[in-house]
């Protein structure tokens, strides 16, 4: 059907108007089905979108205004492999966690399923957008939904404090961001994407071109959690309510890096050529984002805080992938950040679990009490593994594309980080599952009698399949992403679609839409070198996760050496306030120090 | 970091961030001179084929359409978050608010504002729908019109009667306003579709400029977007008030 | 003078974040945040300026007459709605803020949580 590209926005926003409008009438269990029901047909029609596209963008010009010589005068979706399946993704989120919340989430009346509606279809509209104004119109339409879904328990102090500041530096963001479109529009006069590209193309990078792409990086980057811009996303994402923390940790973070990288390739890219530079500064946010990340989820005991900080150490990697600005490590970067979402959004499921039925989320408080569900524990268990990128998961194929990519640009200490950040995420979540799950190196009270009633019935508590199933189906999304045979070639040819800018420009002005030329015969990727980087992970993990648990079973040495990180820890720990002025003022200094890094590489 | 830190770092890495900002901005072209090509060629074109006079409503509504749905929504998701932020608690109570009016001991409104109030109501919603329904023939349009519908309300409350108020445009309705409002503007965009165009497509009869049914779709979205202001700006009003007027805790006074 | 305007909205932002940053209200902070949302109005609608043009609405005068980006115009219009809308619901959570804290000072919204 012609009209599809629009669908997957327009369905979900329709309903949610419907569903709010009839609020006052509509039975819950009707509101529910409703927006299940939508959520799944997004993802569905974002499905064909992905088969349709496979070929070359599917370009959609609204209102029939097609361009005229060159330009644009409408707004064009200009659907692609890559923002289809991003796109796809958020809507298995979604209908993940509308499923999840099918029996439990206190909604006020139809309100919360109009939310879910409205940001899932900011989230589709945004990837599928080939318009840069456009795209800040569906920004900001996601984080808005955002924002009220964040503060949502408002009895809990903390979450009104978390979502100011999410809602205040995402704001900032935004201001940036439109900064940037701005200064873009006022040199060409142009705001689709493609005929910014040619007419910024064959000329040099001056002033006004630096600072705009520097405005669009650092507005993208706050949403992304890049560091030091994401001081708001511990406190948002954990303190929000579970079915919106799927959405938020599996694919919203994402979504910054996404839009750095679509308007760097097709805008930026023939302008800003001195690749090398480009490429370092994006590389050194992407390792100092991975690694504040990955200690911090370390150093956290609280099981939601601890998966932000995972997600922020994620995207730092998948960063890393995108920063290699080459198509090897695009394909990666997205077939990573798909898996990796899937895992995440399963692991948040699973902590909603544990929150709803053990009333509680720290580790410490929590030890011993999972005993009751060993499956759970194993499900949590193959989250943390999934994290890690080990095979046969979605993640470990998508590192491994990372990997080869960063060996083929010269920077084989990449892989490095890698492994060391793959061991910390993974470590503190199995640290905390051995602890809640087996009770392990805590001085927890022995297995006994229940202290109350209230326990005993905590003793065997009844999870349900619409609980349990989504973040089972999730992983075995992740897995499946994983074991499909040709995936990674898939994934090569969507980032060399990506990476095209001419092809795109002529597809979107010029609605040519010739099919790309085979990128060369595929060498099959190299598997066993990621396998073993892969093993090495698991095991690091395994075994931080075990001396932080038993540390009387450390040798001397070892436990003073660990000890000597204690100063590292407290500074890192004293920095992350959550204050609203000291997130602030960390992003004008993020800008300041990007801003001065790329105005002396890029010139 | 303490607040005096915090001011120190801000400025340094302002007065950096600034002087960034500035030497990208001496790359614009000068102020006064407008050389892109979008703003010319549709200052040339929509009159002629969109048969709309205000080039700006054509081109919010009609050239760019899908992104005034997105900022339709946004206004919308908004006032939904607001109702849920701001919903009775569970460990509060409603007092009904001629109630709670008759144990204020606030000095009442005026009868000078009160009056002088009242009889701005006519003229301001009168106003306010010849803003929206204008909105392709001179500078208005939905967004504009529907806000000066809202102050409208906000007259009301001001001269002490927001009890009638409530009464008058109860909750229950303006929440349909808004919703239809909403709704609206994607079943527009939808008929597009069902006439076999483009979603958005201007498929009404366009007339001819400066008759006020011309310019096809884009009065019609206008009314549409003029509801849904109209109706979520009256309802961030209530949810607003109520929190004051309203919503007591359990032992609170005043 | 060529680029004033353009000047104006970069010092708009700069104080308005310093007002966020130094800010001890909340409802201060939203302002502040509106202020500086306000530069990029500014910036959008300079960038768009002709000069000696005329509103882009062509109902007494003829088509071809000098006018300004109509463009800009909608893009701002949308700009504003945003802002006008965030604003709303900064506010909603500062009134929330104060009904559980008893302060609207950022300050004392409390620590991280401890983890």
């Amino acid at each position: 059907m012609d009209a599809l590209p629009a669908l997957p926005v327009a369905l979900p926003l329709l309903v949610a108007a419907v569903l709010v409008g009839l609020a006052p009438v509509c039975p819950r269990r009707v509101a529910d089905s409703a927006a299940l029901a939508t959520a799944a047909v997004v993802t569905v029609l974002c499905l064909v979108l992905l088969a349709d596209s496979l070929d070359g963008p599917v370009v959609y010009w609204f209102g029939g205004w097609t361009p005229r010589e060159g330009i644009a005068l409408g707004v064009a979706f200009t659907v692609d492999t890559v923002g289809a399946a991003v796109a796809t993704l958020a809507g298995v989120l979604a209908t993940a966690a509308l499923t999840f919340s099918w029996r439990i989430f206190e909604a006020v009346r139809t309100l919360h399923h109009g939310l879910m509606l409205v940001f899932l279809a900011g989230i589709v509209g945004f990837c599928l957008s080939g318009d840069l104004f456009n795209m800040f119109v569906f920004y900001e339409l996601f984080s808005v939904a955002a924002y009220a879904l964040a503060g949502y328990r408002t009895t809990d102090p903390g979450s009104v404090r978390g979502a100011l500041n999410f809602a205040i530096t995402n704001s900032v963001g935004a201001i940036l961001v439109l900064g940037g479109i701005a200064l873009l529009y006022g040199r060409t006069g142009a705001l689709n994407l493609a005929q910014l590209g040619e007419a910024l193309a064959g000329r040099p990078a001056d002033r006004l071109v630096v600072v705009a792409f520097l405005l669009l990086m650092v507005g993208f980057f706050v949403k992304a959690a890049v560091v030091p811009f994401h001081f708001w996303l511990a406190d948002a994402y954990a303190l929000a309510p579970t079915v919106v923390g799927v959405l938020f940790a599996g694919v919203v973070s994402e979504l910054g890096l996404y839009a750095v990288v679509r308007v760097y390739w097709t805008v930026f890219s023939s302008p800003l050529d001195r690749v090398e530079g480009l490429r370092g500064v994006l590389l050194l946010g992407a390792v100092t984002t991975a690694l504040v990340g990955g200690a911090m989820c370390l150093l956290q005991h609280h099981l939601s805080r601890m998966l932000a900080y995972a997600t922020v150490s994620h995207v730092g990697l998948t960063l890393a992938g995108f920063a290699l600005l080459g198509p090897a490590g695009v394909g990666g970067a997205v077939l990573y950040l798909v898996a990796d979402g899937m895992v995440k959004g399963s692991l948040f499921i699973s902590v909603g679990i544990v929150d709803h039925h053990l009333r509680d989320v720290d580790e410490r408080r929590l030890a011993g009490r999972g005993r009751h569900l060993p499956w759970l524990g194993a499900l949590m268990v193959a989250g943390a593994l999934g994290l890690a990128g080990v095979p046969p998961f979605g993640t470990f194929l998508g590192k491994a594309l990372m990997e080869e990519a960063a060996l083929e640009t010269g920077h084989p200490w990449l892989i490095g980080l890698f492994v060391a950040v793959a061991a910390l995420t993974s470590a503190a979540l199995l640290r905390a599952t051995g602890r809640v799950f087996l009770g392990l190196g805590s001085r927890a009270r022995a297995a006994g009698a229940p202290r109350s009633p209230d326990e005993a019935a905590l003793r065997h508590p009844h999870v349900h399949a619409t609980q349990a199933l989504p973040a089972v189906l999730l992983l075995a999304g992740a897995l499946a992403l994983g074991l499909a045979p040709r995936l990674a070639t898939e994934a090569e040819d969507a980032a060399g679609q990506f990476t095209d800018r001419p092809a795109y420009a002529a597809a979107v002005l010029e609605g040519t839409r010739d099919p790309a030329p085979p990128a060369g015969p595929h060498l099959p990727i190299q598997l066993a070198a990621p396998a073993l980087w892969a093993a090495v992970s698991a095991l690091g993990g395994l075994g931080l996760a075990l001396a932080a648990l038993m540390p009387d079973r450390l040798p001397t040495r070892l436990r003073a050496g660990a000890r000597a990180w204690r100063p590292a820890a407290d500074l890192l720990r004293g920095l992350h306030t959550g204050n609203l002025g000291d997130s602030v003022t960390w992003l004008v200094v993020g800008m300041a120090g990007f801003g001065t890094l790329l105005a002396v590489v890029l010139r | 970091m303490t607040p005096a830190l915090r001011r120190r770092v801000f400025l340094v890495a302002a007065a950096v961030a600034g002087a960034l900002l500035v030497w990208g901005l001496t790359g614009l072209p000068d102020y006064g001179v407008y050389a892109g090509p979008y703003g010319d060629v549709l200052n040339q074109v929509a009159v002629a084929e969109r048969k709309a006079a205000n080039v700006v409503a054509a081109v919010t509504f009609d050239y760019r359409g899908i992104d005034t749905m997105g900022e339709e929504f946004i206004l919308f998701a908004a006032v939904l978050g607001v109702a849920i932020l701001l919903r009775a608690q569970r460990d509060e109570t409603e007092q009904p608010p001629d109630e709670d009016a008759a144990d204020r001991h606030a000095p009442g409104t005026s009868n000078a504002v009160r009056v002088v109030g009242l009889a701005l109501l006519g003229p301001v919603v009168l106003f306010g729908i010849y803003v929206v329904t204008h909105g392709h023939l001179s500078p208005g349009g939905g967004f504009q019109g529907g806000v000066v519908l809202a102050t409208g309300a906000l007259l009301v409350y001001l001269s002490g009667e927001y009890v009638t108020l409530r009464r008058v445009s109860p909750e229950l309705l303006t929440d349909l306003a808004e919703s239809t409002g909403a709704a609206g503007y994607v079943a527009v965009g939808l008929v597009g579709v069902a006439a076999g165009a483009t979603f958005l497509a201007n498929v009404l009869p366009l007339g001819q400029p400066g008759m006020l049914l011309s310019a096809g779709t884009i009065p019609v979205l206008n009314l549409v977007v003029g509801l849904e202001v109209a109706g979520g700006f009256v309802l961030l009003l209530y949810e607003f008030l109520e929190q004051t007027l309203v919503i007591r805790r359990p032992g609170e006074v005043t | 003078m060529r680029h004033l305007p353009y000047m104006v909205a970069a010092w708009l932002l700069l104080i308005g974040l310093y007002g966020v940053v130094t800010s001890r209200n909340l409802v201060h902070t939203i302002t502040c945040l509106s202020v500086a949302q306000s530069s990029t109005y500014i910036l959008l609608l300079s960038v768009g300026f002709e000069r000696g043009g005329t509103a882009p609405i062509f109902l007494d005068v003829p088509v071809g007459t000098k006018a300004v980006d109509p463009v800009v115009g909608a893009l701002t219009l949308t700009d504003i709605v945003v802002g006008a809308t965030v604003s709303a619901l900064l506010l909603a959570l500062a009134v929330q803020a104060d009904k559980h804290h008893g302060s609207l000072d950022p300050e004392r919204l409390g620590k991280a949580q401890d983890d």
